[in-house]
Formats: structure tokens, sequence, C-alpha cells
């Protein structure tokens, strides 16, 4: 982990942006998990670009932006390079974002045989046009799929599928008032 | 067909009492039959020796000279080590493709020969060198690798290949081998003469208490390169009550640029047997096991040649030189190609019949080692200078060498120099005099104890080799100023990566993350950060794996850090804000591009 860019020179209240991207949603459960905690964090932080509120852009600098999911598609790298230059401190939340996570199950089949897997030889397929979706809005699908520091510089990590709700405040809290987190042993321990 | 397999493997079974300790024997004993130990074969050896499928093909994987596929019936094992990439690995291997009209890897279409590479096989000195089954031919060139494989179409016959003989024994008929000793100086402790039974009659005459003292008087400390004190190790060893103890030596010489045990073991066997009698005297164990390694098995018949005279001789055997009580014997385990197994708890496991996964220690092995009993596991040298000590006296060794590190030390000095081979010199002797003694040719680095050690730059010629300064288990490989030193550290990772038995996960996973990391930075794609990353996965593998393969792995790198720092951060800049340079979207998306048709729009 690097603290190189944590800034703290903010005018105003410091902002949080967060994303999904080749995600399950269950690391943005996690954090609504601090419970009351976030009355207390919305106190002193405003929440930029996120699905908490539904912006979807960026509309200033933000201090910390928080990543859940890999990238599986071209738009995930995109976004993840958006906040890149948008956020001063990144987070990869969980470990789809840390390692790929289940999505990235498919890293060792062919682009080619997972689209046909799933759109014309499962069992329980109907098709009969035999076409795999391919409208402009899709965004194209990645050769395998990455992990977050595999395609922009990740500068914290919070292992856990999904992590505990007591690492992700850990973090906040420590990044928020300009120390190095220390998650618990008992929050990195799974077993 | 099948009948004749079940025959076989019984009768190969039945030579090693049918017991799944001598795993090892069996397997090979199956292989040098079929050429291969099949999927049948090996349910026949679970059957009949009372173990599982899964144990034996645990063993048949693990080992390389192992094979569960039929090979050809000559197999080319091409030595791919570094010294022998410098003196010219790549034209020989093409030499070789071209001339058999396969690739590395393949066996020709009639099943006649299989074309391999191997690590270092202990010809570091003569390469490049091969394998051809157990025959060693060495000083390869494109045009001898073109006629030997033009031979060998002819007669399939390895043996026939040995036109010339080497020096020594290598012309014995047991050995007949075209490998060269190669001594360049003949030190006072293993390369004098030596009367078989003279070093044991001394010993003998003394309580097995006194053999220790003397041994612990002479602070005579591991050859293999740890350097732990031989003395106290037979102490531990003989002080753990136990109704059996056993002797190990450990002829795995596998540290790539290493060859010094291949010459003892060539020309004073007798020494090196004799001082794993001492040994067996000293801490009451009446068997001892030679492990040596599958690349050294042209050198066995002449060893049990050797074993075979000491028996009749009453050198082995029941009450050895009429000593009532002191029964000891010495067998040959050969092992089948794992660097690993060198490590002392790997080789214990091999002897037992499993893979060659190293052991958690403590317990350490002279508490509790070959089949849980207290073993002292040694090099073979330690044992050659065992037995001139007792010959000779402590005061005598004690007063060779530096003061701390006492006796000589044989090197195995290769690379770029005009002499290469062992050289027996005292300890304290330092590098720039090796140097200067090897003729080496305008040197820029050396690697002092192998690649599980760092290597080092001109500033450090001036250090001695001695446990308190530049330790060696032997190795001494000189790089001319000309050498690429950040692909030398890379291939040597590469070979730790090859040679990790997989069971740490730092280790298995760890050092191809630093390989990785290494080729970023080597290719021009890495920041400064990438450096203080190498340091610090370097650390974790160091700290967290439990057997020195995976605590040394990291050695040519934080080596190449160290000492050659400006060649890595010459490599590296920093980059625009956060994007990795690594990650190329053009290239991932290229796949989909095809499939559907269109073009990225954030391309």
């Amino acid at each position: 982990m690097t603290s190189s860019q944590e800034a703290t020179n903010h005018p105003e209240k410091p902002r949080i942006a967060t994303v999904s991207l080749a995600g399950c949603f269950g690391c943005h459960m996690s954090i609504l998990d601090i419970d009351e905690r976030i009355l207390a964090l919305a106190e002193i932080v405003d929440f930029a670009r996120s699905p908490i509120n539904d912006y979807k852009t960026f509309d200033g600098r933000c201090t910390v932006g928080i990543i859940e999911g890999g990238c599986c598609n071209e738009e995930n790298v995109h976004v993840l390079e958006d906040f890149r230059k948008n956020c001063d401190v990144l987070v990869s939340l969980g470990d789809c974002a840390i390692n790929g996570g289940i999505p990235a199950m498919r890293n060792n089949i062919p682009l080619r045989e997972c689209l046909e897997e799933a759109y014309l030889k499962s069992p329980g397929v109907y098709n009969p046009s035999g076409t795999i979706p391919n409208d402009e809005e899709l965004p194209l699908l990645l050769n395998r799929v990455y992990p977050c520091n595999e395609v922009v510089k990740i500068d914290h990590f919070i292992p856990g599928c999904p992590p505990p709700a007591d690492a992700i405040f850990e973090v906040l809290s420590a990044l928020l008032a300009g120390r190095t987190p220390a998650i618990a042993y008992g929050d990195l321990k799974y077993d | 067909m099948k009948q004749a397999l079940a025959t076989v493997v019984q009768e190969i079974c039945k030579k090693y009492d049918f017991d799944k300790q001598r795993m090892m024997d069996i397997v090979l004993g199956v292989q040098g039959r079929f050429g291969c130990i099949s999927v049948e074969a090996m349910d026949l050896i679970a059957e009949m020796v009372g173990s599982h499928r899964v144990e034996v093909e645990s063993v048949v994987t693990f080992y390389s000279f192992l094979s569960l596929k039929p090979q050809g019936k000559v197999v080319i094992r091409l030595c791919d080590d570094i010294v022998d990439w410098m003196k010219g690995y790549d034209a020989v291997a093409d030499a070789m493709s071209k001339a058999l009209g396969i690739t590395m890897g393949e066996t020709t279409s009639d099943g006649a020969i299989t074309l391999t590479k191997t690590p270092c096989i202990g010809m570091s000195d003569q390469a490049p060198a091969a394998l051809v089954n157990d025959v060693v031919v060495t000083n390869l060139s494109p045009e001898r690798a073109q006629d030997l494989i033009h031979n060998l179409r002819r007669h399939l016959d390895p043996q026939q290949l040995v036109t010339t003989v080497g020096d020594g024994n290598h012309s014995h008929p047991l050995i007949r081998s075209m490998v060269r000793n190669n001594i360049r100086r003949r030190g006072p402790v293993h390369f004098a003469d030596f009367e078989a039974g003279q070093a044991l009659k001394a010993t003998l005459a003394m309580d097995p208490e006194a053999v220790i003292a003397t041994i612990r008087a002479s602070r005579l400390r591991g050859r293999g390169g740890a350097g732990f004190a031989t003395g106290l190790k037979w102490e531990l060893c003989r002080n753990t009550p136990s109704d059996r103890r056993y002797v190990l030596c450990n002829a795995d010489e596998g540290e790539p640029g290493t060859f010094k045990d291949r010459v003892l073991l060539t020309e004073c066997a007798a020494q090196v047997f004799e001082g794993m009698t001492i040994a067996g005297y000293a801490i009451g164990a009446d068997t001892g096991i030679v492990y040596l390694r599958g690349e050294y098995a042209y050198l066995r018949p002449y060893l049990e040649q050797v074993l075979e005279e000491r028996r009749a001789n009453g050198l082995l055997g029941r009450q050895i030189q009429g000593h009532p009580s002191f029964h000891f014997d010495i067998r040959i385990q050969m092992g089948a190609g794992a660097y690993v197994c060198g490590e002392e708890t790997a080789l214990i496991s091999s002897c037992e019949g499993h893979r060659g996964d190293p052991k958690n220690r403590p317990p350490f092995p002279p508490q509790c080692g070959y089949l849980d009993r207290p073993t002292i596991v040694n090099n073979v040298e330690s044992f050659s200078a065992a037995a001139r000590i007792m010959l000779k006296g402590a005061p005598w060794f004690e007063a060779i060498g530096s003061e701390r590190t006492t006796g000589t030390k044989l090197l195995s000095v290769s690379g770029d120099c005009r002499k290469p081979g062992v050289y027996e010199v005292p300890f304290g002797i330092s590098a720039r005099e090796v140097l200067e003694l090897a003729e080496a040719d305008n040197p820029g680095a050396v690697l002092i104890g192998g690649p599980c050690r760092q290597m080092l730059g001109p500033d450090r010629f001036s250090g001695r080799i001695c446990y308190d300064d530049l330790a060696t288990g032997g190795a001494f490989i000189i790089f001319n100023r000309a050498r690429n030193k950040l692909a030398i550290a890379e291939r040597y990772l590469d070979f730790f990566i090859d040679e990790s038995c997989g069971h740490c996960t730092p280790c298995r996973v760890g050092l191809q993350l630093l390989k990785n990391l290494v080729h970023k930075v080597v290719t021009g794609a890495g920041e400064p950060s990438d450096l203080a990353e190498m340091r610090r996965l370097s650390n974790i593998i160091i700290q967290t794996s439990r057997c020195g393969l995976g605590q040394a792995a990291p050695n040519p790198v934080l080596g190449a850090l160290e000492n050659f720092s400006a060649l890595y951060t010459d490599l590296v800049s920093e980059r625009s804000p956060g994007l990795l340079s690594t990650f190329d979207l053009s290239r991932a998306v290229v796949d989909a591009e095809l499939r559907v048709g269109r073009q990225s729009k954030y391309v």
C-alpha cells in the first residue's frame, strides 16, 4: 500500500465516490452494514458519484474512491480509469476487485466458448435465431477479467467476500483522519 | 502383456521386500524396464506394497526423471543451467532439435529419442553438457551435437558415445566416462593420499564420545553451505535416546554451479565412506545411506564396487575391524531429478519413499529424522573431512583455514574463466585470489554459493570465503563485465519456480508474482514503486517459506537489487497519474472485436 497520494487539502468536506464494476453489489451491501455509523460518516463526508445516491458522473475531485468488482469489459476499464483520474486515493474493496473473484472463473476459457456456452449451448437456452447479443450499447468484453490493480494503481486493499463492515469503517475512518488503516486480525481472518 | 507387467513389477517389488519405503527404488526399477511407470504399473505397485495408487502417483509425478508416459528409448537431457547458457546452450539445443526434427520436450516419431532439458547436472566446468540416459556428454558444440545425434540414430547406445575417457578414475571400467575431474588445486584434507581403513582404525581405538570430542575440537562445520557445527550435530544425535540412528550422506549436489561432490565421489569415495562409517560409530548407528542425485547415476556401479571392497576388507558389515559391537553398512539411494531433495528434510522424505517434500523443523533430524529416528545428514565433503580429521587429529585441521572457519573448502569454479574446475583452498582466501587462480576473464560479478546466495560485484571481491563473510556450499560462478546481470537473476528465478515443491503458497505463488514484477521492470514498464514491491514480496517469501528453497529463492533478485541497484533504477520511471502501462485495452478487447465485428469506442 502506498499513501503517497493521500491528500488532506480539501477546503470543503471530503468527498467519497463508490462504484461496482464486475461485482455483485455484495460489497456495497457491506458498506451499508456499517449501520447507524453511516450517519456519523455523512456528517463529515459528502458522497459523490455512487450507487448510494445514484449520481452517475464526477462533478469534482474526490478524496476517496471505493471500487467493488474487477474489470470484465471495456466500460469497467473506462470507469476505473475515470476514478483514478478523479480520486486522490483508490481502495479495492473485496475479492473481485482484488483478484477478479467469481467472474474471473472464465479466465481459463476462451471468450468465444464462454459466449457460445451462455447463449447457444447451455441446457435450457431458447435461442432460435442462434445469435449472440451484439447491441452497440453493450460494452465489449475483455479477453479475461482483470483485478483492478492490473489496470490502475490501487492504494489500499480491503479483502473479504464481502469485507466486514468493521473493516470498511476502519479504512474510511483512518483515511479521513490521515492515518494508515489497521484492520483488526479478526476482520481479516476467514476460517 | 498385462501378465508380463505384473510379473516384472512383482519381481521388482520383491527385490525390495515389498517395502513401500523403498518406493524410489521400485519406481526407478519399473521405469528402467518399461521406460515409464504406467497407470497399470502404479496400480500393481500400490497393491503389492500395501499402498495407494495416489501415493505411488505422487512420487512418480514429483521427480523429473520419472515419467507416466512412454519416453524415447534414449532420453537426451540437455543441461540448461546458466553456465551452459553462457557457453552456447542455445546453439547446441538448436542443432539437436534440427538433427532430430523435433522441438524440446518431444520424442521422435519412431519412439527412439526424446529431447528435453534439465537444470544443472553438475558439469558446469565442462559445459554445455547433457545426459544421454545415464551417460554424460560434455563440452558440446553445435557440430558435436550433430555428430552425437547422427551416431545415436545409428546404434541407440549411449555408452558408445564415449570415445575418449576423462582423467583419473574416469577410465575405470565401471565408470568409463568422458567427464573430466579438472582438479586445479589439491589441498591436504581431501586430495592428499588416503589409505582405506587407517582413519577408521584410529577411530575405533577411541570411545564414541572421544570421536565426537575430536570432531568438535576440529571446529569442522557443514560443507553443504549452512555451516552447522558437525561435531555438535553428531552429539545431539547421539544424545537423543532411540533404538536406532541413521547416517545420511547428502550427495544430491543440485545447487547450480556446484560439482565438487562429483569429483570427491569419483576420486575419494573410500574417504567419504570411511567418514560415514566413523560417524556411524560416533553416533551409534548401524545404517548409512548415500543419497546420490539421479544425474550422477553413472558413478553408481563404481561406488557399489567400492562399498563391496570395503565389506570384503572388514571396513563395513558386522563387527567392523573386530570391534565386537560395531556393525555398519551403507546403501546407495538414487534420486531422480529434484533440486529440493538437497534440503535435508526433503532428502529424508525421498529416502522414506515419498515425494521430496521438506518437513517442518523442529524437530530437527538429529532428534527425529529418517523413519522418525535420530539422523545426521551431512554433506559428502563433510564426511571426507571428518575422515581426514580422525587420521591427522583436530589440532592439525584447526591450524588450516581462517581463525573462525577451520580447514579447507572445495570450490567448484565455473563461468567466464580460463581454468574452471575444483580448487581445494584454505578458508579465508579472498574472492579476488580465487578469481586470479582461475584466470577469470574481466570479472564483473561472481556468484559464491550458487543462486541461493547473492551475486557480488567487484567492490566485494576483497571479501573472504568463510562462514563469517562469504559462506558457500562450493559454487563459484564467474560472470564477465559484459554479462546481463538482470537476465541472469531472472533465469535463476525461473529455476527456483520450476523446482519449488509447491507446498508453501509464498514460494509457489510468490515467486511467480516476483517474476512478473521483474519482467515488468526488465521490459521497461516498471515504476520506482515496483522495486519497493519486489523487496517487500521477497521478504514475505523468505519469512514465510518453511524450507531453504523458498527462503533462498528471492536472493538472485534481491542480490541484483542490492549490489547492482543502478541496473534496475535506470529502467524504471514514474508514470502519469496512476495508470499502468502494463495494461493495454486495445489488446484486451481484440477477441471481442473479432467476435462482434465492431471496434471498441474507448481505444
